[in-house]
């Protein structure tokens, strides 16, 4: 029977899945409900000096109906003195033994004030310390928060304070709005920090009231750039979490962030490295309740893959994240559409000569290949085209009224293979699943990188001379 | 004669009817729309918009929903088909777009194409927006349009949008045809009809009603217009053929239906049969149920499988609670004085398909009210004889220009199609309106 129990930075942890220090961690009421659900830790509502909040707070992004496809926030710190939180910490820790909680910490920039937060915090009993040098919004202009994790020498100074005092680990978040993350990220590794924890939310301007003209969230009619997150950060945080996991100089045992809503998510995570995972965004959106599915999913996903436990797949993806120069570029796909799924919707057919390479076509009843209609001269030919509505008593050999909506042969695209480049964006767009497959050709050509044809001189390197990036 | 027209306003206020036929598919409200607009895949070269005769742009509108562009959605309906809101409630759409839709190979229901049609018209009606065309510069060309259904209606909106003058003439006092007199209460009222042509009269389409147009005053407007668009849709509904034909209470079913629908009755009698089996019998009988009948039969000469109605209609049918007698045809009306039962006799098909009575199985059927549902005749000899060419009655017409034998003579609709939907003659008159303006010129050219 495999297991979700996995040790973080020396931390004992009942599963990898934490709540990220966020609304969902405000209270000691709250970060208990949570553990009843199943959750195996809690990093608490950032604790530091008390702040004074604005309404509103948050804003989101809509895609297709979906609600909340983002989620960005403008609300800072807890609101709460520091002594209350602490207080509650230590009683969820009584009553929760097992379960983690890790202090979020973010006070002023002087050693003597981190170190006194650090004593308070860990005489409060938490698991470990998180410092949010990550959060972008409000408490940045105060020279904390992001104004922190923007400047590896102040992430470095900063994390070398609290590792003079702390006796748990030391968690650095990490803010993304940064070039190169791996810069904060290394300076926190050679200040002693423990792990790491990424990413914070992005910079982010939800959107414009189209009515007032007036930017969202409104706070009397003005609003400021907030911390954007939800499952459409997902793939910035994926990269990111990435780029440090790959290098040696920044790896460290690091608690995965960023869209992350079910058990795919956090799986994804945990093959690019993560060690364990935080979520905010889901639960608030739908509860706590959450965390039973991922749980169960990852277990289920796990016994069909034979992993006892999460060390048997953590990383296992990261070799395979390479530089593009690294690619094989003898490696060729193409698009192959599947006649007995194809519904005839002809996204693949506007997607490919729209966005792509103008090699899928509908001439599969014409007489002969046609590769030079384009999409208006079949709009065209439709709209000219006279339909009546068929009634069984005049059109006795009409459509009638019960198809077996079997697709057309007119309507189903015919890829054109030799064109084809395999850029995949048919298969993206297509609605049903494995209607469109990408399948190798062999082309009978062996593996072959861009570097190796530097190397071997074919081509010229083509580096920008003096630009220190290359 | 009028150009601000308030035919709304002119629907009888008939609360029992409103009451017995309430919507057949109620309205979608806001939200349900929108979720409804984000399943719509937007596929290219829509089938949707080919089985579509008019060809509505249907993934365009429909995103337009999608993005709150509710204007900009009407205006795509209306650009393609000027009665918009009519064919979203009367259109069998299950045979027509949603039919064709993609989703059904998807494994997934259809998308709910004419409900969000009327969302989008209704919506713009709510605005109290005008209609988002305007008449084109003023020609010095007019056009006589004969009978006021939608191929004229179509037709005419075209012309007005070139600048040409439209006028509509029509026998009876409102307009819109079987638009308007013909089509079940639940599906498109009277009174949502007339305020379809309101709109449309915005456009300065003038209107002649109460106007019965015969040989000699077609001779007096084919020498007063520049062209005629004959848009007379088909006559009378066939007779059986039986003595005692015109006992009271033998109707047929245009007049029962164009009798409840504008309020002349509002209730009927406990028993009726409905002889025939097309959409407009099953209208008939289902209307009959709702009008308090606790008998309704429907008599049909051959089985469900040959019946002209469409499924769908009737398994409406059956749910209404009518009753089939397949196989069946009436010989002999009794009564004294008004019907009181049908004879009817049992057919079995002989080896080359025609039907014969099977000898005593005669029964009798009784009944309070019989509607007689077997088919239109032409009315069109009449009218046309040595004008345009003629087979079997219908108007031989091209299909892409709706121009008749008579070059000056255009026409569309039931009759030259012999009876189809709202949509098709929309589709002709839209095609003729088109092909009107466009011969006009080139006469222009010529002069």
């Amino acid at each position: 029977m495999p297991t979700l129990e996995t040790t973080f930075a020396g931390i004992q942890c009942i599963n990898p899945f934490w709540l990220a220090s966020a609304p969902p961690t405000n209270c000691g009421e709250q970060v208990m409900r949570a553990f009843d659900s199943g959750w195996g830790g809690a990093v608490w509502k950032t604790i530091g000096e008390p702040i004074t909040n604005v309404s509103s707070r948050y804003s989101s992004i809509d895609w297709n109906g979906q609600r909340m496809m983002g989620l960005n926030n403008i609300e800072l710190i807890s609101d709460r003195p520091i002594e209350v939180n602490l207080r509650e910490i230590a009683e969820v820790k009584r009553r929760y033994p097992k379960h983690v909680v890790i202090a979020s910490l973010m006070v002023e920039s002087k050693r003597h004030a981190w170190h006194e937060i650090v004593q308070r915090a860990e005489d409060a009993g938490a698991d470990g310390l998180e410092l949010n040098f990550g959060c972008p919004h409000g408490m940045s202009e105060r020279g904390m928060g992001s104004a922190v994790g923007q400047v590896p020498e102040y992430c470095g100074q900063i994390t070398e304070w609290v590792k003079e005092k702390a006796r748990t680990p030391v968690i650095i978040k990490l803010t993304p709005n940064i070039s190169d993350i791996r810069m904060p990220a290394r300076a926190a590794k050679q200040a002693g920090a423990d792990a790491l924890s990424a990413i914070n939310t992005i910079n982010s301007i939800t959107g414009i009231d189209l009515d007032t003209l007036e930017p969202r969230p409104n706070v009397d009619g003005k609003s400021s750039h907030g911390g954007y997150c939800g499952p459409a950060v997902k793939p910035i945080a994926l990269n990111m979490v990435q780029q440090v996991m790959s290098d040696p100089q920044a790896a460290l045992p690091m608690s995965g962030i960023g869209g992350i809503g079910s058990w795919q998510d956090a799986t994804e995570f945990i093959l690019l490295g993560a060690g364990t995972v935080q979520v905010c965004t889901a639960v608030m959106h739908y509860g706590y309740r959450i965390v039973e599915d991922m749980a169960d999913g990852l277990l289920a996903w796990m016994r069909r893959k034979g992993y006892e436990t999460l060390d048997d797949f953590r990383g296992l993806s990261l070799p395979n994240v390479t530089e593009w120069k690294n690619l094989n570029l003898n490696y060729k796909i193409v698009a192959r559409i599947h006649e007995d799924k194809c519904i005839g919707c002809e996204l693949c057919y506007t997607a490919c000569w729209d966005g792509a390479h103008q090699c899928i076509h509908l001439d599969r009843t014409l007489p002969a290949p046609n590769t030079s209609r384009t999409p208006d001269m079949i709009t065209a030919e439709s709209r000219s085209r006279i339909s009546t509505t068929p009634i069984p008593k005049l059109d006795l050999n009409g459509a009638g009224e019960t198809g077996t909506y079997l697709t057309p042969l007119s309507r189903i695209p015919r890829v054109d293979e030799h064109e084809c480049v395999g850029c995949n964006l048919c298969s993206l767009v297509c609605p049903v699943p494995d209607c469109i497959t990408m399948e190798r050709v062999d082309n009978g050509l062996a593996p072959e990188t861009w570097e190796e044809r530097v190397n071997a001189g074919l081509v010229a390197e083509g580096s920008a001379a003096g630009n220190p990036n290359v | 004669m009028s150009e601000s027209a308030n035919f709304f306003k002119q629907a009888p206020d008939a609360p029992e009817i409103a009451a017995r036929f309430p919507d057949l598919h109620p309205a979608f409200d806001k939200v349900a729309a929108l979720t409804e607009a984000n399943r719509c895949l937007y596929c290219f070269d829509a089938p949707c918009t080919a089985a579509c005769p008019t060809h509505i742009d249907v993934p365009k509108f429909i995103k337009k929903i999608a993005s709150g562009n509710l204007e900009g959605s009407a205006k795509t309906i209306l650009d393609a088909n000027i009665l918009g809101a009519s064919c979203a409630r009367a259109c069998p759409v299950a045979v027509l777009c949603e039919g064709a839709c993609v989703m059904h190979r998807y494994n997934k229901q259809p998308i709910e194409i004419a409900r969000l049609q009327r969302f989008a018209m209704e919506a713009l009606h709510e605005s109290g927006a005008s209609l988002p065309f305007t008449p084109g510069a003023d020609t010095d060309k007019s056009v006589a349009l004969i009978g006021g259904g939608p191929a004229s209606l179509a037709c005419a909106a075209e012309l007005r949008r070139r600048g040409i003058r439209a006028e509509i003439f029509d026998a009876r006092p409102l307009p819109g045809g079987l638009n308007t007199y013909g089509i079940a209460e639940y599906k498109l009222p009277l009174a949502e009809s007339l305020r379809e042509i309101d709109m449309l009269s915005q456009l300065g389409v003038q209107f002649h009603f109460n106007t019965t147009v015969d040989a000699g005053k077609l001779a007096g407007i084919e020498s007063s217009y520049d062209a005629v668009f004959l848009g007379i849709g088909l006559g009378a509904i066939h007779k059986l053929g039986l003595a005692d034909e015109a006992m009271p209470g033998i109707t047929n079913a245009l007049d029962y239906i164009a009798d409840y629908k504008s309020g002349k009755i509002t209730s009927g009698p406990e028993r009726v049969a409905v002889i025939g089996a097309g959409n407009t019998a099953i209208d008939a009988a289902n209307a009959a149920a709702r009008l308090g009948a606790t008998e309704v039969h429907m008599v049909y000469r051959r089985g469900p499988e040959q019946m002209s109605a469409f499924s769908y209609e009737y398994e409406h049918a059956k749910l209404e609670g009518v009753k089939f007698l397949w196989h069946v045809m009436p010989v002999g009306i009794t009564g004294n004085g008004k019907v009181e039962s049908l004879h009817l006799s049992k057919l079995e098909a002989t080896a080359d398909g025609s039907l014969v009575p099977i000898p005593g199985n005669d029964f009798h059927l009784k009944v309070d009210l019989v509607i007689l549902a077997i088919g239109q005749a032409t009315h069109s000899e009449f009218l046309l004889e040595n004008k345009v060419k003629l087979e079997r009655g219908r108007v031989v017409i091209d299909r892409t220009t709706g121009q008749t034998s008579n070059p000056k003579y255009f026409a569309g609709g039931d009759c030259t199609n012999g009876g189809r939907e709202v949509v098709d003659a929309v589709a002709d008159g839209k095609r003729a309106g088109i092909a009107i303006a466009a011969w006009l010129e080139g006469q222009n050219a010529n002069a």
